[in-house]
């Protein structure tokens, strides 16, 4: 069985401006919607208190506004988690706020006025300083990342296939950054290290399609750059299918079986995956292509006799 | 022939599987509700009170699966948690309020494994429920104090130079202290002074005529931070264990925080004023005039008050405070010239003078240091939370030897171990830094059992759609493949229950699901290439070797690329974002290894060195 079995190479890099503008339309689009309507932080990066507690019965969330409104929280935010019985309060940083005891009162108020048990799963509660810190640490770790593969990628290959790579990943971590903009999906710390390991699976994905690259421009020797690089992702289409695959099948699982506290990790991940598969197979290779990598580029230094077929 | 494999291949791959099966093992053992029974204040539990605990157990019917004293510590076993908790109620009866017990559950690996070091997995505080705290620790208070001691030292030494100043003040906005002068030659002088008692100072002209601008070397401000953190973990080390949490955590987070984790601690308000608790120290005459009979008969003398030594015996000390603990800017332990275990104290400036004074009319009397703690006890206030008791004790009660000045020694200690101890307690007594809590996560046990529900549901499905998937899609190979995988995840959890400071987490488990689907990209990545190389036409053993040796670079470059991302995540995350990163490399590691040397083992195996027409691929 297999997925593709082409004859001919496909003739990727044909869309190749088409594709580059979808991509710059894209990351428009998402640094639009960064910019207007900004990112849904979670309470890892804006401080705050959050409280889970679970009730026997379905919650009314209605009454439970109105008690913590008047215990003293107008300002709390009630949301079903995962369950009718599991209830997730927030509770934003005030200044007046002794901020350490938020989750024992808000318990005391709750279990005072409503007639089940109300039991604490959890609570969370983040000062101001160690919010801002983490968006510094956060943006942090992916500079570091980028530069560190930018400069393994150049080492290893070349420094245009070094900038294609790096501005693919930027690539995929702004149209993720965006998608949960737009969608004003919760930001919190497992959606970080989701970006992060985004990053690492698409940095995977496009070194394989550049290493075949590079075996590609040294094997075909009259083909222009353009048939090479289709050659390339061509031969290496059926592993980025099948992997892209088999990835998106555990994410789905996780999605909908990891529980609510994953459930923004899966998503920014199946998301980044789809992203990045394509942008490996179209970003990567064709901002190479436009930056004018040649064959000359990727051979190794003291020009090689004939590749031969048996090393 | 291609593709034989050499028979030292075989080796090192089972003994790797092996090794990683044993130490992977202790996870599946389940835990045992048990009791860690030690000692309060560093001392340890005597043979004789093991005794008494077993008779007590046996006597009330509780069946104990094991009781061990290690470490001068008891840990006991018990089949049911009832049983656990009935036990700890009648250990704290029978041993008194010396002994600190604390429920945990204890991993039931059997001897032989944990005598080969192998553990189960630690799991972080999302699986297994209890309190996150993160403190951050004021560092402007700790050099505001410093600089406060600094400037009444520096008025002492220029009283005693006998070099006239108009004024010494701190500016702690700025970490500097600036003395003004009348006169040039003052200035000069007290220049060469403050430079002769102190190295470590940077003099330079202050912003005024005639005045003298000193601030700290940046090494000795990082010591003064240095210290207040120390101090603090110190602090929260002794009390967090006096409460009894099994397998707490308190450790330093960068420059000025402090992680405590407490498993297993729900009560989160408990918590927070035991971190908050303050102890102090106190200073007092021992008075050997008054009647002790008497007053442990309620006749206490007028000018006396009555106190107990940490081991019980009563003891009367003078209604005045010589000294407060507040003083002391350090405590250190060490040996005196016979060899005795010592503790060598050092004042601040105030202190010193006080102390000199005190100690000039005090030679050959005992002198006491009291140990003040303000702790939850059993009462509760009107709120539901428990009363802060007032508990005082006599930690050390040592003859002055001479007159004392800012520095002295404790001596007539029993042990090495009771002198550190004592300096540790001695060091609390003057919290020179307030902490904050800046952070607090509390998980509670049945989310955390959730937790570990789910992410083992998940890791199971994830395995069984990829294990599927390869199947139907490379048959035969898939098999191969799918015997890698399982090889990689054995490998992945053998490992992480190798590494001690690997801790399992939510997202961790998530780690381990997408690194399950990950996994076979290698495999894949070979399989495509033997596909390829057969299309090319070459021969079935030709295919395969070169299919492995082309894939080994693509493979290695593509990993080593995640790799760097996982160690990045690893360097500057925290908590479970480390746990992930921690998965995340592990698994990028063993998955390499099972499919260039694993899978080749079992391809050449199968298929290796014969002469072949197709491959079922």
């Amino acid at each position: 069985m297999q997925i593709f079995n082409f004859s001919q190479p496909i003739n990727f890099m044909r869309l190749k401006w088409p594709a580059l503008l979808l991509s710059a339309l894209l990351i428009t689009g998402s640094f639009a919607s960064i910019f207007s309507q900004g990112i849904n932080w979670g309470l890892d990066f804006t401080g705050g208190t959050v409280i889970e507690v679970g009730l026997n019965e379905g919650a009314d969330l209605t009454a439970m506004r109105q008690t913590l409104s008047v215990a003293g929280y107008p300002d709390a935010v009630i949301q079903l988690f995962g369950s009718s019985k599991d209830v997730l309060i927030r509770i934003p940083l005030r200044p007046d706020l002794e901020q350490a005891t938020v989750g024992e009162s808000v318990l005391q108020a709750l279990s005072a006025e409503l007639a089940e048990p109300v039991t604490l799963r959890r609570v969370e509660f983040v000062g101001p300083s160690v919010g801002e810190e983490l968006k510094q640490d956060g943006g942090m770790v992916m500079l570091v990342a980028l530069i560190g593969i930018l400069l393994y990628v150049a080492m290893r290959f070349e420094w245009r296939l070094s900038v294609g790579a790096v501005l693919s990943l930027g690539h995929d971590v702004v149209l993720t950054l965006g998608l949960f903009s737009v969608l004003q999906l919760e930001f919190d710390l497992t959606v970080l290290a989701a970006i992060l390991a985004l990053i690492g699976y698409s940095i995977n994905d496009t070194i394989v399609v550049f290493d075949r690259l590079r075996e590609s421009f040294r094997k075909l020797r009259d083909a222009t750059v353009d048939e090479t690089i289709n050659a390339a992702i061509t031969s290496t289409l059926n592993r980025t299918v099948i992997t892209s695959l088999t990835t998106v099948l555990v994410l789905l699982v996780l999605f909908f079986m990891g529980g609510a506290l994953i459930h923004g990790f899966a998503t920014a991940l199946l998301f980044g995956i789809v992203i990045g598969t394509y942008s490996s197979v179209y970003v990567a290779s064709a901002i190479a292509e436009v930056l004018g990598i040649s064959r000359e580029d990727l051979l190794p230094p003291p020009p090689p006799e004939t590749e031969t077929e048996f090393s | 022939m291609l593709n034989k494999n050499p028979a030292w291949r075989y080796v090192v791959v089972i003994a790797m599987l092996l090794i990683c099966m044993l130490y992977a093992l202790p996870n599946l053992y389940p835990e045992d509700p048990a009791l860690n029974i030690s000692a309060a204040r560093g001392a340890v539990v005597a043979e004789q009170s093991v005794t008494e605990l077993e008779q007590g157990f046996a006597k009330a019917g509780i069946a104990v699966k094991s009781l061990q004293l290690q470490d001068g510590k008891v840990l006991a076993r018990f089949a049911s948690t009832e049983q656990q908790l009935q036990a700890r109620d009648l250990a704290k009866s029978v041993l008194g309020s010396n002994y600190i017990t604390a429920l945990s559950l204890a991993p039931a690996t059997p001897d032989w494994l944990t005598a080969i070091g192998a553990t189960p997995m630690k799991l972080g505080l999302d699986l297994r429920g209890g309190v996150h705290f993160l403190l951050a620790v004021d560092m402007q208070a700790a050099l505001d104090k410093h600089l406060a001691d600094l400037v009444s030292r520096f008025r002492t030494d220029l009283r005693q130079a006998q070099i006239r100043y108009l004024s010494v003040k701190s500016e702690p906005a700025t970490a500097h202290i600036v003395i003004n002068f009348r006169q040039a030659a003052d200035m000069n002088a007290a220049a060469s002074v403050l430079t002769s008692q102190d190295s470590q100072l940077l003099i330079a002209e202050g912003p005024d005529k005639l005045s003298l601008q000193i601030s700290l070397t940046e090494q000795r401000q990082r010591e003064i931070r240095n210290y207040a953190l120390e101090q603090n973990i110190t602090i929260i080390r002794n009390r967090v264990n006096e409460i009894g949490v099994a397998e707490p955590v308190v450790q330093r987070q960068g420059a000025d925080r402090i992680v405590v984790q407490l498993p297993g601690v729900q009560d989160t308000v408990q918590a927070k004023e035991i971190l908050s608790a303050t102890a102090t120290l106190e200073f007092r005459l021992v008075d050997t005039d008054s009647d002790l009979t008497a007053a442990l008969a309620g006749r206490l003398p007028a000018n006396a008050d009555l106190y107990y030594s940490t081991d019980g015996r009563p003891i009367l000390l003078d209604k005045r405070v010589m000294l407060t603990g507040d003083h002391i800017t350090d405590a250190t332990s060490g040996y005196d010239e016979y060899s005795q275990p010592k503790v060598s104290i050092k004042l601040d400036t105030a202190g010193g003078s006080l102390m000199s004074e005190a100690s000039k009319e005090a030679i050959g009397r005992r002198l006491a240091s009291v140990f003040i703690e303000y702790k939850p006890g059993n009462e509760l206030n009107t709120d539901g939370t428990p009363l802060l008791v007032k508990q005082q004790e006599v930690i050390n009660d040592a003859t002055i030897q001479m007159r004392l000045g800012r520095d002295f020694d404790i001596t007539g200690i029993s042990s090495p171990a009771e002198a550190q101890h004592l300096a540790s307690l001695l060091r609390a007594g003057a919290l020179i830094a307030p902490v904050q809590i800046i952070e607090e996560r509390t998980i509670g046990p049945s989310l955390g059992k959730e937790n570990i529900e789910l992410g083992v549901t998940a890791i199971q499905w994830g395995l069984m759609a990829v294990l599927l998937f390869m199947l139907v899609y490379y048959k035969a190979f898939g098999v191969v493949a799918n015997i890698a995988l399982g090889a990689n995840l054995i490998l992945m959890v053998g490992v992480m229950s190798m590494i001690p400071g690997a801790t399992l987490t939510l997202p961790g488990m998530a780690g381990i699901v997408l690194t399950v689907g990950m996994a076979v990209d290698a495999n894949v990545l070979i399989f495509e290439r033997i596909r390829e190389e057969l299309a090319e036409g070459r021969s079935v053993q030709q295919a395969i070797h070169q299919g492995y040796d082309r894939a080994f670079a693509t493979i290695a470059d593509s990993n080593i690329t995640t790799l760097l991302v996982a160690l990045v995540l690893f360097g500057v995350g925290t908590g479970p974002v480390k746990g992930f990163a921690i998965t995340l490399a592990i698994g990028i590691i063993t998955s390499i290894f099972t499919a260039v040397v694993g899978s080749r083992l079992l391809v050449n195996l199968i298929w290796g060195g014969r002469r072949l027409q197709s491959l079922p691929l």
